[in-house]
């Protein structure tokens, strides 16, 4: 498992990312994270909760309520223009920082 | 599998979130768990093992709280609005009498709510109510403090001045006529008074004190046994002054202000009993007064006993000031009938003055006025007028936002409409738009009351001088009063405006509309287009006042004061005690002596002696007769004023030489026979002011002493720039046989005069010290005071007014950017309302300039009905401020033509903006903004 840090600081460009081509409700995201990243990254629904909440009052995703038939209604996310904008600024930020590091890292050709 | 839901619900603790906002955040956390769950069987977990791994993901439910809370915080009630409930639901379980309390608070509390949603609107209205409404908190303080609230005296409307009217003498009193009080009479009053329960007598005066580091000149009160008893004032330390006090020959004694004792003494309660060197005396100090005992307008520094020797005393001498106490249940008439009956008795205990017949062709008479319009003087107009321009203020500011509140209810037409629909009626709606604006009212009052607190911070310290009472002026509870009712009296009209608009019904209408009903809408119309127009109005009445006051002022500045390049002029009151010179003869050389040392100080051009310069308040009147036109038997002398001079006063002063020659120092030390006169007193004898030169004036209680007349000196406003110049006669002020009667054949010399020095160099750094210097270079040991420049004294003379016009202007000021305000608003709204019939003009081929035309025509005509309307309103009411003006009527053409074109250009100047508008309007977006 990541540790805290790490991943406290990818958790909304996660979040966004899995939001890019279509709208999924909460533990769905959760669940894909866990999956794509094999067993890597996993996150509680009580770290992830909160940062839905934020990244909606930020306007950065939209939540609504879906409900299908025998189903118990669920809270679907969507990514809003903002939230596009904000998603490219964090994926840029992101490769920024890991090629920083990459470079810290490799042993220097000098 | 157990019930998530219950489980989340049971688990997390969020307080402070809406009712509707919690449920929905724990379906949604337990929807997330169950699914975790059921995921988790699907994965061949038993049934504990799922259940154990889904309890997992929440380990701290507080902390799950706190982070929810801290990322939804716009769905958290406030706190105010919490409180409010529980107080609402408290009065709910009181009783069936404090339910419609408890309704109003809920109305208040949804209103609060409703506003919360429209911050934009509710921070403009508030920040326009709270310019308006703290604008009259600060003017009616100064109302309330300064006319409305009692003197600071027991029982004080019992208090009189004492006056004596005397038509029949043509004498220059004061400016309304009347003339102080004699001993002779006041004692009559003392002895044999019947209305009054204490009586006295007081002067103000200055004093020099042997302080620590030399001699100090002092204020001091004069004052009868009867004046502090009159105010029911006593000493806190020791005793105040008897009849013993008064009496020539007792032992001197003096009473100490709060101030002064902290000051000299320390507070030093031994106070008592200690001696006291003040004006050539060694006096015994026999009270102090208590903290924050004014005496009447004035903080003198010490009291000192009036002694008069009664048998000295005639019915003349009118010089001292006068106040009584009433007894209970005694009114002013009949107060006044016990003088008059008096008035004889004190021609026969006091004989050799007045006479009964001379006193009867003077038409004297006593007047009693309440202390109070002595104290207060002629504020009061000021102060109304005042109150009156901040209360228009307001009603602007009620205009604007009563436009914009019918602006706001016409978007929540449909809203208003469904509520209607549901059974709401009318009374309802009426109270949803209540409790809005009151709320509104209440909360730009609140606003306004903080402004109010800092505009009187700033009031107090540019207000002239003589506004009497400015230390009484506070937010008191009478003002809070004020406050609160004139900001819900302001909330509740301005929430009138849209519950008369609705009209109570058409719903369907409202509703198939989509909110912007136009049937209704010409009329909407005509009400803002009325309020705008009342705006437009008030503005203007506001606008004239100030402009009126402008030229009170420039018509102020060109009046000639009797003096030329006032701030080049320097004055300092200067004492010469018997203790440091003791002749007269000495004095007149050491002012001699003093007047060319200063003149040889670098830039002095010259330097002269008064005992009064204009303005000052210092000069007393004195009889004169004139050789050449002996009075009629039994008729009065003319008074006039008396002032002593040096030689160089008038040329210091930079008045003319009318006719004649001035003083010379040659004249003075030979006490020459010789006077000057000012030009209105020459005229008034002698048509033309070079005949007087030559003739002989004397005073005294009868013709003869005469002194001969060698210059004319042009007229001086001595009572200031917005009085009639006075008439003045200046003596020399070294004299011999002056006033023999009185003084024998003493010398007369006043030993405290003012020294002018005109230079360009006054009020440069450095100079003051030189001329200072100077001073002390002849005798080290005088003190100097009242140090100004006649600049000063000038602008102390003007100051009541400039400070009216400063006030007008800034409330015309705000007056004219709300009313902009208010056009701007009209005229953009009616544009915005009409896009969709604009672009159809547009589109049949109206050009851009016959649009804006169209624009333009509607503010033209707003602006011609306003001016028009405001015209009338200030030609009615800027009579209220004539007493304030000067060389220019109320009713001045000139200025309300000028701000009619000003207004009416800048209402067309505020609609200019909306008309572009309108003529750039894009047809297809026009056409389908539906």
């Amino acid at each position: 498992m990541v540790s805290v840090d790490l991943k406290k600081g990818s958790v909304e460009l996660l979040l966004l990312s899995l939001l890019e081509d279509e709208s999924r409700h909460g533990y769905e995201i959760g669940k894909l994270i866990e999956q794509r990243s094999g067993g890597r990254i996993a996150f509680r629904v009580s770290s992830l909760y909160p940062v839905l909440c934020r990244m909606e009052q930020r306007d950065w995703i939209k939540g609504r309520w879906v409900e299908h038939a025998g189903e118990r209604r669920k809270r679907f996310y969507s990514l809003t223009p903002k939230g596009k904008r904000a998603l490219a600024a964090e994926r840029r930020a992101w490769q920024e920082f890991t090629r920083g590091v990459n470079l810290v890292l490799e042993p220097s050709h000098a | 599998m157990r019930d998530w839901k219950r489980y989340v619900r049971e688990r997390l603790d969020l307080p402070d979130m809406k009712d509707h906002s919690e449920s929905e955040i724990v379906e949604e956390i337990a929807a997330q768990l169950e699914e975790s769950y059921l995921g988790a069987i699907a994965a061949g977990a038993s049934q504990d093992e799922a259940d154990a791994r889904t309890r997992d993901h929440v380990a701290d439910w507080q902390d799950l709280a706190a982070e929810i809370a801290r990322s939804k915080p716009k769905q958290a009630h406030s706190v105010v609005d919490r409180r409010v409930e529980e107080s609402e639901l408290r009065l709910r379980r009181k009783g069936e009498r404090w339910i419609p309390l408890a309704d109003a608070l809920q109305a208040f509390r949804l209103a609060l709510r409703r506003l919360r949603r429209a911050p934009g609107f509710t921070a403009v209205v508030i920040f326009t109510l709270a310019i308006g409404i703290g604008a009259n908190t600060a003017i009616f303080s100064l109302v309330n403090g300064i006319l409305l609230k009692p003197l600071p005296y027991d029982d004080a409307e019992q208090l009189v001045t004492v006056w004596k009217r005397a038509p029949g003498l043509q004498a220059e009193g004061r400016a309304d006529d009347l003339f102080p009080q004699s001993p002779a009479v006041h004692f009559t009053y003392v002895d044999e008074a019947r209305a009054f329960e204490n009586v006295g007598l007081w002067t103000q005066g200055q004093a020099t004190v042997e302080g620590i580091d030399g001699p100090e000149r002092i204020s001091t009160a004069l004052v009868t046994a009867g004046t502090l008893p009159t105010l029911r004032a006593q000493p806190f330390l020791g005793r105040s002054f008897t009849v013993e006090d008064d009496t020539p020959g007792s032992p001197f004694t003096i009473i100490l202000s709060h101030d002064y004792w902290q000051r000299r003494f320390a507070g030093d309660p031994a106070v008592i009993g200690q001696t006291l060197f003040v004006s050539d005396r060694n006096r015994e100090v026999i009270g102090v007064m208590p903290q924050g005992f004014r005496f009447l307008q004035f903080d003198p520094d010490i009291y000192r006993p009036l002694r008069f020797d009664r048998s000295t005393l005639f019915v003349g001498n009118f010089t001292f000031r006068s106040i009584a106490r009433l007894k209970a249940g005694v009114t002013m008439e009949g107060a006044l009938a016990d003088l008059t009956r008096l008035v004889p008795l004190a021609v026969e205990k006091f004989p050799g003055g007045m006479t009964l017949e001379l006193l009867e062709e003077a038409e004297g008479a006593p007047v009693l006025r309440p202390l109070r319009d002595e104290i207060v003087g002629d504020v009061g107009t000021v102060l109304w007028v005042l109150l009156g321009t901040v209360g228009i203020v307001l009603l602007i500011a009620c205009a604007n936002v009563a436009n914009l509140f019918m602006v706001r209810a016409e978007i929540r037409e449909q809203e208003m409409a469904i509520r209607s629909a549901l059974g709401a009626d009318r009374r309802q709606i009426a109270g949803l738009y209540l409790s809005e604006s009151t709320l509104l009212g209440v909360l730009g009052g609140a606003l306004g009351l903080g402004l109010a607190y800092g505009g009187l911070r700033l009031l107090t310290a540019i207000a002239p001088g003589n506004i009497p009472r400015l230390d009484e002026i506070s937010l008191d509870p009478v003002v809070l009063a004020f406050t609160l009712g004139i900001s819900v009296l302001s909330g509740i009209v301005f929430g009138l405006f849209p519950v008369f608009r609705w009209r109570g019904g058409h719903p369907v209408q409202a509703l198939r509309e989509g909110g912007r009903g136009s049937s209704s809408g010409r009329e909407r119309h005509r009400t803002r287009n009325a309020l705008v127009v009342g705006q437009i109005a008030l503005a203007l009445v506001l606008i004239v006042g100030s402009g009126l006051m402008i030229r009170t002022v420039q018509a102020l500045h060109q009046v000639a004061p009797g003096f030329r390049n006032a701030d080049e002029v320097l004055a300092v009151l200067l004492t010469i005690p018997s203790t440091q010179v003791s002749t007269e003869a000495e004095v007149a050389l050491t002012f001699e002596a003093i007047a060319e040392r200063i003149g040889s100080v670098g830039g002095v051009n010259s330097v002269g002696l008064s005992s009064s310069i204009a303005m000052d308040r210092m000069a007393g009147f004195d009889p004169i007769f004139v050789e050449e036109f002996p009075l009629p038997e039994g008729q009065l002398p003319a008074t006039r004023r008396f002032k002593w001079i040096g030689a160089g006063y008038i040329e210091t002063m930079g008045n003319d030489i009318v006719a004649g020659r001035s003083l010379t120092w040659a004249d003075v030390h030979a006490r020459a026979r010789v006077l000057l006169v000012t030009e209105n007193v020459a005229r008034e004898y002698w048509r033309d002011p070079a005949d007087a030169v030559g003739k002989r004036i004397g005073t005294g209680y009868g013709p003869g002493n005469w002194r001969e007349i060698i210059g004319v000196v042009g007229n001086v406003r001595d009572n200031g720039i917005m009085q009639a110049p006075v008439g003045i006669v200046y003596w020399p002020m070294l004299l011999e046989d002056f006033w023999p009667e009185v003084r024998g054949d003493a010398i007369f010399l006043p030993r405290t005069m003012w020294l002018v020095v005109r230079s360009s160099r006054v009020g440069t750094a450095g100079f003051l010290t030189e001329v200072r210097d100077a001073i002390w270079a002849v005798n080290p040991n005088l003190p100097l005071s009242r140090v100004q420049t006649m600049a000063e004294m000038l602008r102390g003379s003007m100051a009541r007014t400039s400070f009216t016009l400063v006030m007008l202007g800034i409330a015309a000021a705000v007056a004219l950017l709300l009313g902009v305000v208010g056009v701007y608003g009209v005229v953009s709204y009616v544009v915005s309302q009409r896009t969709r019939e604009i672009g159809v003009r547009i589109a049949l081929g109206a050009n851009a300039a016959k649009v804006a035309g169209m624009v333009l025509r509607l503010g033209m005509v707003l602006a011609l009905l306003g001016v028009a309307a405001g015209l009338a309103a200030a030609y009615g009411l800027t009579r209220l401020m004539s007493g304030l003006l000067y060389g220019v009527s109320a009713v001045d053409p000139l200025t309300f033509g000028a701000v009619a074109l000003c207004l009416g250009a800048v209402v067309l100047l505020a609609s200019y903006l909306p008309a572009r508008r309108a003529s750039r309007v894009d047809p297809m977006e026009a056409l389908r903004m539906e």
